[in-house]
């Protein structure tokens, strides 16, 4: 029964990159507290892995209200371009 | 011919549709270059596919199914060509210490935390710069789900990958950005 409660640390640290986006079990949750016993490394991957995700939240607000456009003159080009064809 | 040539008004495709379309592929592949091509491309295969166009959708519906199939057929180009060759192991993959750390890629404690986590550009510079370190899959990947913020279905949808498949490149991404902020920002 409790082999199955046993993660390597490569599994750990993937359940925790899932728990990032919500998108870990409970089961998971409970055998990565399971490993945490026995594993130091991955604690403080875990605690890592925390802080990265609020950086990147805030990298992300940061990137996700610019908008991208083309200027007048490379759509004039793509115009001429596809007037061509 | 005529009556497809009546349904799409390419004369105005330009106008309508290009920045609605450059910014749906820039936030994809990240690439302003790559992004002009790739609705290049679009607006070519549009013209050369008007037959097919049966006013069932809208045109800027329509072209943006063929974008999005540019993008997949990027996805496959970038995910053949450049194979888990590039990806840094962080993990033994066999005998007996399989699944471990491997010791050179053992996380590290963080210095001065609280001092390197103020927002900045230069953090910003720094986190950037860690995602395109990454192999060029896992950045997009990494970038549509983090960055980006889609749903796991869409991304799935839009690349033509499973879930697993997304979660392994999510992971892998991941450890590589923790040691890459760990070298060249916490402890530098």
């Amino acid at each position: 029964m409790f082999k199955n409660l046993r993660l390597t640390c490569d599994e750990a640290t993937m359940i925790c990159d899932k728990s990032q986006y919500g998108a870990s079990t409970l089961l998971n949750g409970l055998k990565l507290n399971i490993h945490f016993i026995g594993c130091k490394k991955c604690f403080l991957y875990t605690k890592q892995n925390v802080k990265l995700t609020d950086l990147y939240k805030g990298y992300s607000h940061s990137c996700k209200g610019e908008k991208h456009t083309l200027s007048l003159e490379e759509k004039e080009v793509l115009k001429k371009l596809l007037l061509k064809s | 011919m005529a009556k497809e040539k009546d349904l799409l008004n390419t004369d105005k495709w330009i106008d309508n549709y290009a920045d609605y379309m450059y910014n749906y592929a820039i936030v994809r592949v990240n690439d302003s270059d790559l992004a002009k091509d790739l609705v290049q491309d679009t607006f070519f295969a549009g013209l050369k596919s008007a037959k097919n166009f049966q006013g069932k959708s809208t045109e800027r519906t329509w072209l943006i199914s063929i974008l999005k199939r540019k993008i997949i057929d990027y996805y496959r180009k970038i995910n053949s060509k450049k194979g888990q060759a590039e990806v840094r192991m962080n993990f033994y993959d066999d005998g007996e210490n399989e699944g471990n750390w491997l010791e050179e890629r053992v996380p590290q404690s963080w210095e001065n935390q609280s001092e390197k986590s103020v927002e900045n550009d230069e953090l910003k510079k720094q986190l950037s710069s860690c995602i395109d370190a990454l192999p060029e899959k896992y950045a997009m990947v990494f970038r549509m789900k983090t960055i980006q913020e889609f749903e796991t279905e869409e991304i799935c949808k839009e690349l033509d990958i499973t879930s697993s498949n997304l979660w392994v490149i999510i992971h892998r991404a991941r450890t590589q950005l923790r040691k890459c902020m760990e070298d060249n920002w916490f402890n530098n």
